[in-house]
């Protein structure tokens, strides 16, 4: 009977564990559902990229007051969980803050820990005023009404109950050194639970151990939780903002791809010695598609900036189509995208490994044309984004379907394009008069 | 009309045997658009002044393919491209000037890939050069002191992080250069990017332009600096929608210099 409390616990911890790790493999494998394309380049300068956006944050603090309480929750994060080490061991051995020997160094980590903790507090309620009371405005487009508002509230929230089971365990913790309690080594030092203990004030040692027990099961199973919600959240940034921004766009914004698959056609059509009565055998691969219409048609990084979106907003709030009541919202199409594409990994599923087409499409089910022709291709979008996400090549890609496949340009590009085709010029101008400004005075 | 424009074309140069220090892209918009060929020709003049060897491709030059490449005819682009290609490594053009961000990125970004490597520059990185080698000089009067805001085109500033270069000229005017609120990385786009130019707005509750407009007029600017032919057109239309036309003018910042040099 004596372990029945470590095997609980290992029981926990494996399944807490092994879910986390089927719903990372599912991940992976939708992402892979995209095409492929060559990011082996570069590394030093993708590490480079990495390490100022993911870990450096450098483009969250283009927006001081958001960007430092970031740094808060983030740091407080990553460095609290050292204190998720502790209790694994202690959890899994019977042992009570195992690390208790390290001292004066100890103190000073628990100590850290909880004055982190408070900033985090402050922090996410914060957070919770920006999107709630002064609901500011990237928080209240058209796109974030329903789960991705519940899912930006319940972030903050289980973050703020973690640190508040985080602190009562300490306080009471704290409260049972103080009356010599049994197992309760005195370790630690607590700056900010202290202020908590009176609560405790007059409770009978076993009242307190129910209370830091309590405190310290839910704090680990909630962590736990919290790492499996990730997936279905836009919290899964705090994992994928890391590879995102080693495979983020090297080259110049403005550079965009060049389709090869087009090259090969250009060069054929104008090269003069190709053989007009030679191939279209039955050898020639199938064209392939021009452009996208379903996330399948798009590449895998594509694919995992839809699932690092952190839904944050930025983009839109700098894009010139949605600042002036346009429909685009570029982290729409990030959203959309990651819907989509969560759909076809479901289908999958359901399916035996094999996706059954489902009459739908990103297109038009999801993202609708006249979004897609408001872009102004300026890259506000890419230039905002904290984490290196590229919704303007999705874009240009859905466009690039439009044209090329279904020749559904508006009227409008039609005659800009005919133009071209015709005079070398996006006017009906002769080509022959280009040099006519030279004699006009 | 002052003197003539020199404006050889490399068909010329290359019946002589000659090869310019640099080929002038004048692109579509500058060839054909009214507003816009005032800009060519203002850099021209910049050119003959200071002596700078240089040539057109006039008739033998042809849309870029930009304006179909955004709206997502790639087909289209790449035949763009590739003609073009042929015609500039016939003639071995080895530096391309051109005052379209538009026409400056593809060339820069896009046609290498196809085939055609040449070092290109936009008009206010070859003008700064000139001066920062002593080829040319700006004299300063007829801008002195006055507010002159800048309008970041996005395919010079965000796309090809050119920013310093049209400032630094409008500092060189002693005029008294004042910032918009959306600049530099994070300026605001004038609305015609990405093929806009060529269509009507989606439905909306404003004008890009209008909007932009707006923020430059905060500034309260004598003159809206401009280094693309369709931010201008952009800017021209959004002061005049906010009837501002007789007391700020839209200027390129080649038409600066050219004014400050009486040219
Ligand atoms: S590139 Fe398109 S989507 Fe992105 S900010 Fe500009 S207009 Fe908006
Ligand atoms: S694309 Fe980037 S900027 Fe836009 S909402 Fe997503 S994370 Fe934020």
């Amino acid at each position: 009977m004596e372990y029945l409390q470590n095997i609980l616990f290992a029981i926990i911890l494996i399944l807490g564990i092994g879910f986390f790790a089927r719903n990372i493999k599912k991940l992976s494998r939708n992402i892979k559902l995209g095409k492929n394309v060559d990011v082996s380049d570069n590394r030093p300068q993708r590490w480079g990229n990495m390490a100022k956006m993911a870990l450096g944050q450098t483009k969250m603090v283009v927006r001081p007051i958001p960007g430092i309480l970031h740094i808060l929750v983030y740091v407080g994060f990553i460095i609290i969980n050292l204190e998720v080490l502790e209790i694994v061991i202690d959890g899994l051995l019977g042992t009570h803050r195992v690390f208790a020997p390290l001292g004066v160094l100890y103190d000073l980590l628990i100590a850290s820990f909880e004055i982190l903790a408070l900033l985090v507090i402050v922090a996410v309620v914060l957070f919770w005023v920006r999107r709630n009371i002064i609901k500011l405005q990237r928080f209240v487009k058209p796109e974030m009404s329903g789960w991705p508002k519940n899912d930006g509230n319940l972030i903050l929230y289980i973050e703020l109950a973690l640190m508040f089971l985080f602190l009562s365990m300490n306080a009471a913790d704290f409260q049972l050194q103080q009356l010599n309690a049994d197992h309760y080594v005195q370790a630690g030092s607590f700056p900010v639970s202290q202020f908590f203990a009176p609560i405790f004030e007059g409770m009978s040692v076993n009242m307190l151990i129910l209370v830091e027990r309590t405190a310290w099961w839910l704090h680990i199973t909630g962590i736990l939780f919290f790492l499996n919600y990730l997936y279905y959240s836009k919290h899964l940034h705090i994992l994928l903002a890391f590879p995102n921004t080693y495979f983020a766009k090297l080259d110049a914004k403005g550079k965009f791809r060049n389709l090869d698959a087009v090259t090969q056609e250009v060069m054929l059509m104008l090269d003069p010695d190709a053989d007009p009565y030679a191939a279209p055998a039955g050898d020639t691969p199938e064209p392939e598609k021009f452009g996208a219409s379903d996330v399948l048609d798009l590449n895998w990084v594509q694919l995992l900036n839809a699932y690092t979106c952190t839904e944050c907003g930025r983009c839109t709030s700098e894009c010139p189509a949605n600042l002036t009541g346009k429909k685009l919202s570029p982290r729409k199409i990030m959203m959309d995208t990651r819907d989509r594409i969560e759909e076809v990994g479901r289908n999958i599923d359901a399916n035996k490994g094999k996706f059954e087409d489902d009459g739908k499409q990103l297109l038009d089910d999801y993202i609708t044309r006249e979004e897609l022709w408001a872009c102004t291709s300026c890259n506000a979008c890419t230039e905002a984004c904290p984490v290196g996400i590229d919704p303007l090549s999705i874009i240009m890609d859905m466009r690039q379907y439009l044209v090329m496949e279904q020749s559904a340009a508006p009227s409008d590009l039609n005659t800009m394009m005919g133009n071209i085709e015709n005079n070398g010029a996006p006017w009906p101008f002769n080509q022959l008069d280009r040099l006519n400004w030279k004699e006009e005075s | 009309m002052g003197s003539e424009l020199k404006v050889p074309t490399m068909a010329e140069l290359f019946a002589k045997g000659e090869q310019p220090e640099v080929l002038f892209w004048v692109g579509c918009a500058g060839s054909f658009d009214d507003r816009a060929k005032k800009i060519t020709k203002a850099f021209v003049k910049i050119l003959n002044k200071a002596k700078i060897s240089f040539a057109v491709l006039g008739t033998e030059e042809s849309c870029t393919g930009d304006p179909a490449k955004r709206a997502g005819n790639e087909f289209l682009f790449q035949m763009q491209a590739v003609t073009n290609i042929e015609v500039l490594n016939g003639y071995e053009i080895k530096k391309v000037v051109t005052a379209c961000p538009h026409c400056f990125n593809t060339l820069k970004n896009e046609y290498p890939g196809l085939g055609g490597n040449y070092e290109v520059m936009h008009h206010t990185q070859f003008l700064k050069q000139l001066l920062d080698e002593g080829r040319m000089t700006i004299k300063g009067g007829t801008f002195k002191g006055k507010r002159i805001t800048f309008h970041d085109p996005c395919y010079l500033g965000r796309a090809n992080n050119v920013f310093e270069a049209p400032r630094d000229l409008i500092k060189r005017l002693d005029a008294e250069l004042v910032e918009m609120k959306s600049c530099k990385t994070r300026g605001l786009c004038c609305g015609a990017g990405g093929a806009q130019m060529f269509k009507e707005p989606e439905k909306g509750n404003k004008d890009i332009n209008v909007e932009r407009t707006e923020q430059a007029l905060e500034t309260q600017p004598e003159i809206i600096a401009v280094a693309c032919p369709f931010c201008n057109t952009m800017m021209t239309d959004g002061v005049k929608d906010k009837e501002k036309e007789t007391t700020i003018s839209v200027m390129d910042i080649a038409e600066l210099i050219a004014k400050a040099d009486n040219l």
